[in-house]
């Protein structure tokens, strides 16, 4: 990954950059409506926080009690400890049971194991179904936003690739283009072996799987093939059934604006034998993959929070311009910058925790009121100090600054030397009381825009001639 | 009423006029000023870097410059004042966590944060004025620094003590407290993405065809005002304290 480089081609790419500004100006306005909508949203918000701490908390009992509760409702439940073993599990069900073709709705944590590759390598096609995610698949990319995963594309993109792809004619309502995908998704949710699904929430006391969707998608792959299977990650936990009445709306106002979604599914293991339709069989995969680490960790634990609204991202000054392929991982925006170091391995994606400027409006809009400058502000630390084991010049270069910048400004008479000498320093680049270009690293700033001259009387000169009334200060 | 000054580096190095509007205005006011003539910086560049035993180290020495200063009040009400948002979220929220482990230090910390105000907060929270004898003929437009708004909190004091100024005529842009793209090193970290942001807001601010853009924090204006300076765009940029040390006087 390569934040650098991607964001500043994204920054360059014009359609793009309309695009971005038109869906976080309409999530942003959707969004708000909601919550001044909504009475008392400011201690909703601080009650989700409280129950999600206390449940990441308290993670072993509420898993344990989950597994029992799908259990006894005659699902099954493994657990994935990373990517590959997530992969093969679902894999092996897939085999077991003959599946040749496999149905998806929209999961996060299905992109984050890669899971169509495996299932391809494995020979078992497996065809998205959300029509974001139908779309990107088609374009062979992968989403750019978390819940719409399509955004970087426009209208005549898309009707450009359905054009190319399913050799239908160029056509650009996006009614015809929605009609067009819902008539080969019927036949693939009919010919499917096996439906995999995420999961929004997963209640521990009732064995209860939440998926919220407005396409009705999510329904279908659930419920129309035998098998059903849903990928969680351990982090998605409410203790109980109660708690959805806070989270339900808290999801879907932060994400979409709505009161509520289309449809939410609420999946407590296969069919009965009084049930006229359902899966025969289903499996829950609750996936660790880098979770249980950030558990282990204090300072950055609230990250866990995190219930997938995708508002910080349509909030973030930072996503705005730069659309989320250029966070070089599955999440993306602010999230992505806290999340992708911290499951990746911080070696891994040591730039994201810098990718933000650490102006907090993340956090206003965060449903579970995760405190995004903080912990990004951890993660910069901890990049700090493993960069400075490695011995690399350039991490060397940067903390012998710091340590040169301390050393000056821990002494009052070497910080009013250093004054003195960069206003005679300047003096080569200095046109008209700023300076127009300096060399690297200050030509990052200064190729685009002036950098103050040091004045030739700083402040505490001034003083001493604004100071009449004498004595010592 | 006493206020230390705590000038921040930015302000003493490059923009010591915007020191000396504030002392302006203070005095005006029948503020007793000072200046602790031991104080730097506030550590706040190499905490935000993940540089923490730097910042730190001098953190500890503002702590007790600060610390020094306000035990000198001779009975007065003694007071930390700050023309920057950022530099004082940095005092108020930031070393919490910088000294965390630090309980002889917290207990030090507490005594300055409890009497730590940034510029426009102090005016209207401890002074108790909005209207400070200001003039100013122009067209205004505010940006919010993203420190001084979601970090302390303070989103009206300015606004009230702009709006107080006469002659002037205030206009909020769209995207008002939208970050600039400044961000400290971010800005030259990421020196694309950060001119991207700082576009959009330079947009904004033209777009209410104000002739004045004013802000609590010399980052943010650093940021916006040399993207300005460099494009020739025809808007002057301002400290707050340099728009309310204006009285139309000389």
């Amino acid at each position: 990954m390569n934040f650098e480089r991607d964001s500043a081609r994204a920054v360059g790419d014009k359609k793009l950059q309309s695009a971005l500004i038109n869906v976080t100006d309409r999530f942003r306005a959707a969004r708000k409506r909601a919550s001044d909508e909504t009475p008392g949203w400011d201690d909703l918000r601080g009650r989700a926080r409280e129950i999600k701490k206390h449940t990441i908390a308290h993670l072993d009992e509420y898993l344990l009690e989950l597994e029992r509760n799908v259990r006894k409702a005659g699902g099954r439940v493994h657990w994935a400890r990373d990517a590959e073993e997530a992969r093969n599990i679902i894999i092996d069900i897939a085999r077991r049971n003959g599946v040749k073709s496999v149905v998806k709705s929209k999961s996060m944590a299905t992109e984050e194991i890669g899971l169509n590759d495996g299932l391809e390598a494995a020979g078992i096609r497996a065809v998205e179904t959300d029509l974001g995610e139908y779309i990107i698949q088609l374009a062979g990319e992968h989403p750019s936003h978390i819940i719409a995963p399509a955004i970087h594309k426009t209208r005549h993109d898309i009707s450009e690739l359905f054009a190319e792809k399913l050799g239908v004619p160029y056509m650009s309502e996006p009614q015809e283009l929605t009609k067009v995908a819902r008539e080969r998704l019927r036949g693939e949710f009919l010919g499917a072996g096996m439906g995999v699904s995420g999961a929004n929430f997963g209640v521990a006391e009732t064995g209860t799987i939440v998926i919220v969707e407005n396409e009705g998608n999510a329904r279908l792959t659930t419920t129309v093939p035998p098998i059903h299977v849903a990928l969680m990650g351990i982090e998605k936990l409410l203790p109980r059934f109660g708690d959805l009445s806070l989270f339900l709306p808290l999801l879907v106002r932060s994400a979409t604006g709505q009161k509520t979604s289309t449809y939410i599914s609420l999946i407590t293991g296969p069919r009965r034998d009084a049930d006229k339709d359902g899966p025969r069989e289903f499996h829950l995969v609750l996936l660790d993959n880098g979770r249980s680490g950030i558990l282990a960790d204090r300072e950055t634990r609230e990250s866990l929070y995190c219930i997938r609204c995708g508002a910080c991202l349509n909030n973030c000054p930072v996503y705005r311009k730069v659309g989320g392929h250029s966070y070089g991982w599955v999440y993306s925006g602010p999230i992505g910058t806290i999340i992708n170091p911290q499951l990746m391995g911080i070696d891994r994606a040591p730039e994201l925790p810098f990718a933000s400027s650490l102006c907090g409006a993340c956090r206003d809009v965060c449903p579970v009121k995760i405190d995004f400058p903080k912990v990004l502000l951890e993660l910069r630390s901890k990049v700090v100090t493993r960069k400075e084991k490695t011995g690399q010049a350039a991490a060397i270069m940067e903390a012998l600054s710091f340590r040169f910048w301390r050393a000056v400004v821990t002494h009052r008479r070497i910080y009013e030397l250093a004054l003195r000498l960069s206003r005679h320093a300047q003096r080569p680049w200095k046109r008209g009381g700023v300076l127009r270009s300096l060399p690297y690293p200050f030509s990052r700033w200064t190729d685009e825009r002036d950098f103050p001259a040091v004045s030739e009387t700083p402040f505490r000169e001034r003083w001493r001639k604004i100071d009449r009334k004498g004595g010592p200060r | 009423m006493r206020a230390n000054l705590f000038i921040t580096c930015l302000v003493d190095t490059f923009f010591p006029q915007v020191g000396e509007s504030m002392v302006g205005v203070l005095e005006r006011l029948g503020v007793d000023v000072r200046f602790p003539v031991e104080q730097t910086c506030c550590g706040q560049p190499a905490f935000n870097s993940g540089y923490r035993a730097d910042a730190r180290s001098v953190a500890e020495r503002f702590v007790s410059v600060f610390g020094e200063a306000l035990s000198q009040g001779e009975g007065e009400e003694s007071y930390v004042v700050c023309p920057s948002g950022s530099c004082t979220a940095m005092v108020k929220v930031f070393y919490k966590e910088l000294f965390h482990n630090e309980p002889r230090i917290l207990e030090k910390l507490r005594r300055i944060t409890d009497r730590t105000y940034e510029f426009s907060e102090f005016l209207v929270e401890v002074v108790g004025k909005t209207d400070v004898g200001a003039r100013y003929d122009g067209v205004v437009t505010y940006h919010d620094s993203c420190h001084l708004l979601r970090e302390l909190g303070v989103k009206d004091a300015p606004r009230e003590l702009i709006s107080s100024v006469k002659g002037l005529e205030f206009r909020e842009m769209p995207l008002h407290d939208s970050c600039c793209g400044f961000g400290g090193t971010f800005s030259i970290k990421f020196p694309k993405v950060s001119v991207s942001m700082l576009d959009e807001k330079l947009d904004s601010i033209t777009g209410t065809g104000a002739d004045t853009v004013v802000s609590s924090d010399m980052g943010c204006l650093m940021n916006i005002g040399g993207a300005i300076s460099r494009r020739g765009i025809p808007v002057k940029v301002m400290h707050l304290a340099e728009l309310l040390a204006n009285t139309g006087k000389g």
